[in-house]
C-alpha cells in the first residue's frame, strides 16, 4: 500500500485549462494518474485534454466521483478555490500555488477545520506514490516504486532526496511535499503517522528547513509514536537570521526557528540526522 | 515589507492609535522647523532607518534647545547608521522624525503577528517594555502574555482587559488599551501586516498610553494589493543587489563568503549553502532562480552574483524536473559568454536531459567544470576558490 493516493484515486484538476494546469495535468495523464476532469469557470462544457472542463468542483466531483484535487490557480484565486474544493467534498486538496497571502491561509485553515479534508501545500510540489498516481509538478522519471515514505517542506530536496533513494534501489513508497509557507495544511506529524501505518513503507526520509516548529513537534512525536528508521535533514545551516529565504515559512525570528535547534531536537529524539544533503540516500539504506 | 517608523506612525493615527506628536523632516532647517511648530522645551530626534537599535548608536537624541535639534539633525541627514540589526555598512539616514517629549511613567509592550503554531493572529504583550522581546522572553517568559485572536470571531473586549489587567492598567487606561489593540488589529487585517510592534508603548505621568515607537512588516505576498502601502517603499533601505534580483523574479540574498551560489528552489538553495560551508568554504550568496528558468534569468543571476567583487568561483546547482538540464546548459553557456565570466564556474546538473546538458558544458575551452555529483561539486568550487585566493 501507500498513503493517502494510489492508482484508484480519481483526481480533478482546478485551474485546468490555464498553462501550469494544463501542462501538469498532461504530465499527470502520462504517469497514469486518474485524471477525470478539471474546473475552469465559464468553460464548463469544453472537453481539454480529452477531459470533461466544468464550471465548479461541485459539478465536477457529481460527474466524475472525483476525492482528490490539485489547484493551479493564481495565488489572489487560491483560498477560494481550496474552499470551493473543501465544499463540494473533495477529501484531499493538493494546493501548488506559491504567494498566498498568510491571512487568507490562516482564514482557510479555520474554515477547514472539522471539515475532514486535508490539505497538502500551498507552496509545495505535491504527492506521489509511484507507479500508480502522481498529482503535482514533481519530475516523474526520478521516481521509483518501493519502501520509504518521503516528507519535506522544499520540492528541490524532496526530488534530491527521491534521486538518492532510487539510487540505493530502494524507491519510495508515497512522497509528500509539504510546502515552504508558515501556515499550510498537512505538517510532519501528519504525514509521519500515515507512514508508519503504511505496510509498503520501511523507512522515512524528512526533510526539514529553518523557521517554524513543526521539526521539533516531529521530533516528539517520533520518539514516542513511530518505530520505522528515519533520517532527517534540515536546510538552512548558514542562513542569516531574519532573513526569509525564499520560502515564505523559511526565516529565523527571535532566535527562534534555527537549524540548530532542529537538529538538536531531532538527535535528542534518537534520530539520524545527516549534516550533508548528498547522504540522505545512503544513510536510509544503513538504517534498513 | 517594512516601511519607516513616521509612516508606520502615520498608519496608527488612521486607526486612532495615540502616537506622540510629531513630524517629519528631511532637512536640517526643516527639523528646526518641526521643533519650533512644536512648541515646548524638549524634542526627541529620531533616524530614520530600517532596523532597530538605533537608541544604542547615537541614532536617537533629545534634544534641549531648537539649536540641539540643528546640531543633531545636522549630525544625522545624510549619514549612515549601523546598528546591531544591520551590517558594518549600515543603513543611510535621508530622513528624521521629530517627537514632542513626554513624560514617561512606565515603558509596556505591545505586539500583534501571525503566530505559526497555533495558526492564529496573535497579540504579544508584557510590562517589560523597552527592553528586546526576545530577552524578555527568554529570561522572565511569566512577564509576557499572548492571546490569539479567532479569525471568525475577531478581537474579543475581554481579551483586550484581559491584556490591561495583566499590563497593570487601570481605569479609563483599560478601555484605552482596547481601543489601542483593536486599531492594531484592524489595522493589521486591512493592510495585510505580518508584524506590528510598539516597543515601547508608554504610559505618560498623566496616565495615558503612547505608541513612542511603530514597527510594522507586511506580508510580501499581499502587498501588490495595496498600493498605498507599496508607496511607502524605501528602496534605499534595502540591500541593492536583493532589490535588483526581485525586478527578474530571483530570490537572492548577500552573504559574506566568496563562493556564488546559483540553485533552483529555495531548499535546495540552502542546502547547497550549507554544503558549502560542510566543505570548508563560505557561501556568498542565496540564490533561488525558480522553476521557471530562462536563458535571461541565468544571465541576470550570474551577473547579479559577478557583483560581488568577493566571489572567487561559482557554484551552480540544478535539479531538472520540469526545467530540462539542456535548456539551463544553454543558458549558462550564453551568460558565461555574454557577461564574460572569469571566475572559475562549477555545474552540478541532474535529473531531465541531465547528461545532454553535461555534454554541452564539457569541452567549451571555457573555465567551466561539469559535476555529476553534488558533493564533488561542492569540493570542487571550494578548492578552486581557495586557489584563486
Amino acid at each position: 500500500m501507500s498513503i493517502l493516493i494510489n492508482k484508484e484515486t480519481k483526481v480533478i484538476c482546478q485551474g485546468f485549462t490555464g498553462k501550469q494546469g494544463t501542462f501538469h495535468s498532461q504530465q499527470a495523464l502520462d504517469y497514469g494518474t486518474q485524471l477525470v476532469g478539471g474546473v475552469t469557470p465559464e468553460r464548463g462544457g469544453e472537453i481539454h485534454l480529452g477531459l470533461p472542463v466544468f464550471n465548479t468542483v461541485q459539478d465536477a466531483v457529481n460527474n466524475t466521483g472525483a476525492t482528490a484535487s490539485v489547484i493551479y490557480v493564481p495565488p489572489f484565486y487560491a483560498a477560494d478555490a481550496i474552499l470551493e474544493a473543501v465544499d463540494a467534498g473533495i477529501k484531499l486538496i493538493v494546493c501548488i500555488t506559491e504567494g498566498i497571502p498568510i491571512l487568507q491561509m490562516l482564514r482557510v485553515k479555520a474554515a477547514m477545520a472539522e471539515t475532514g479534508a486535508l490539505l497538502i501545500g500551498p507552496n509545495c510540489p505535491g504527492i506521489i506514490t509511484p507507479g500508480e498516481c502522481k498529482i503535482g509538478i514533481m519530475p516523474a522519471n526520478i521516481h521509483l516504486p518501493g519502501s520509504i515514505g518521503i516528507v519535506s517542506r522544499s520540492g528541490t530536496l524532496t526530488y534530491e532526496s527521491v534521486h538518492q533513494t532510487t539510487a540505493q534501489g530502494l524507491g519510495q513508497s508515497t512522497c509528500v511535499g509539504i510546502g515552504g509557507d508558515p501556515i499550510h495544511g498537512m505538517n510532519f506529524v501528519d504525514v509521519l503517522s500515515r507512514f508508519q501505518a503504511d505496510e509498503q513503507t520501511k523507512g522515512i526520509v524528512m526533510v526539514g528547513e529553518i523557521g517554524g516548529g513543526e521539526e521539533e513537534d516531529a521530533a516528539e512525536y517520533i520518539k514516542a509514536h513511530v518505530t520505522k528508521p528515519v533520517v532527517a535533514y534540515i536546510a538552512g545551516q548558514t542562513a542569516p537570521p531574519g532573513k526569509r529565504m525564499g520560502h515564505a515559512g523559511a526565516i529565523v525570528t527571535g532566535g527562534k526557528g534555527t537549524a540548530e535547534g532542529k537538529v538538536a531536537a531531532l538527535k535528542a529524539a534518537g534520530i539520524e540526522v545527516v549534516s550533508s544533503p548528498t547522504d540522505i540516500g545512503v544513510a536510509m539504506k544503513g538504517c534498513l | 515589507m517594512n516601511i519607516h517608523e513616521y509612516q508606520a506612525k502615520q498608519l496608527f493615527l488612521h486607526y486612532a492609535i495615540p502616537v506622540p506628536e510629531g513630524k517629519q523632516a528631511i532637512t536640517v532647517e526643516s527639523a528646526a522647523q518641526v521643533a519650533k511648530d512644536l512648541g515646548g522645551d524638549g524634542w526627541v530626534v529620531k533616524a530614520q532607518v530600517h532596523a532597530g537599535g538605533r537608541g544604542k548608536v547615537g541614532g536617537v537624541k533629545l534634544a534641549k534647545s531648537l539649536a540641539e535639534v540643528t546640531e543633531f539633525s545636522q549630525g544625522m541627514l545624510g549619514k549612515r547608521l549601523a546598528t546591531q540589526q544591520t551590517d558594518a555598512h549600515g543603513l543611510p539616514i535621508n530622513s528624521l522624525l521629530i517627537e514632542k517629549i513626554y513624560p514617561i511613567k512606565r515603558e509596556l509592550y505591545l505586539s500583534i503577528l501571525v503566530d505559526r503554531g497555533s495558526q492564529r493572529i496573535i497579540f504579544v504583550a508584557s510590562a517589560a517594555g523597552g527592553m528586546d522581546i526576545e530577552t524578555v522572553a527568554h529570561e522572565t517568559p511569566e512577564q509576557i502574555i499572548s492571546v490569539p485572536v479567532h479569525p471568525a470571531a475577531g478581537l474579543q473586549a475581554y481579551q483586550c482587559r484581559k491584556v490591561a489587567y495583566t499590563l497593570g492598567l487601570k481605569g479609563t487606561q483599560i478601555k484605552a488599551l482596547a481601543k489601542i489593540m483593536q486599531g492594531l488589529y484592524d489595522l493589521f487585517i486591512a493592510k495585510d501586516a505580518s508584524q506590528i510592534e510598539i516597543n515601547p508603548l508608554i504610559e505618560t505621568d498623566s496616565g495615558d498610553l503612547l505608541a513612542l515607537d511603530a514597527k510594522i512588516n507586511f506580508d510580501d505576498n499581499a502587498v501588490e494589493v495595496h498600493p498605498d502601502i507599496l508607496a511607502m517603499k524605501d528602496a534605499e533601505q534595502e540591500d541593492e543587489k536583493e532589490n535588483k534580483a526581485q525586478q527578474f523574479g530571483l530570490n537572492y540574498i548577500t552573504l559574506d563568503g566568496n563562493i556564488g551560489c546559483m540553485v533552483n528552489g529555495a531548499g535546495l538553495a540552502m542546502a547547497t549553502m550549507d554544503l558549502v560551508k560542510l566543505k570548508g568554504g563560505q557561501p556568498a550568496n542565496f540564490l533561488d532562480v525558480g522553476g521557471g528558468t530562462s536563458i535571461e534569468k541565468v544571465c541576470e543571476a550570474f551577473k547579479l552574483i559577478l557583483s560581488d567583487n568577493s566571489v572567487k568561483a561559482v557554484l551552480v546547482n540544478i535539479f531538472g524536473g520540469i526545467v530540462q538540464c539542456d535548456i539551463i546548459a544553454a543558458g549558462i553557456l550564453a551568460a558565461v559568454e555574454q557577461i564574460h565570466v572569469t571566475v572559475p564556474v562549477v555545474v552540478r546538473l541532474e535529473g531531465t536531459n541531465a547528461e545532454q546538458g553535461r555534454a554541452l558544458l564539457s569541452n567549451t575551452g571555457l573555465n567551466l567544470f561539469a559535476a555529476d555529483d553534488l558533493a564533488h561539486a561542492a569540493e570542487q568550487v571550494v578548492a578552486l576558490a581557495e586557489a584563486v585566493v
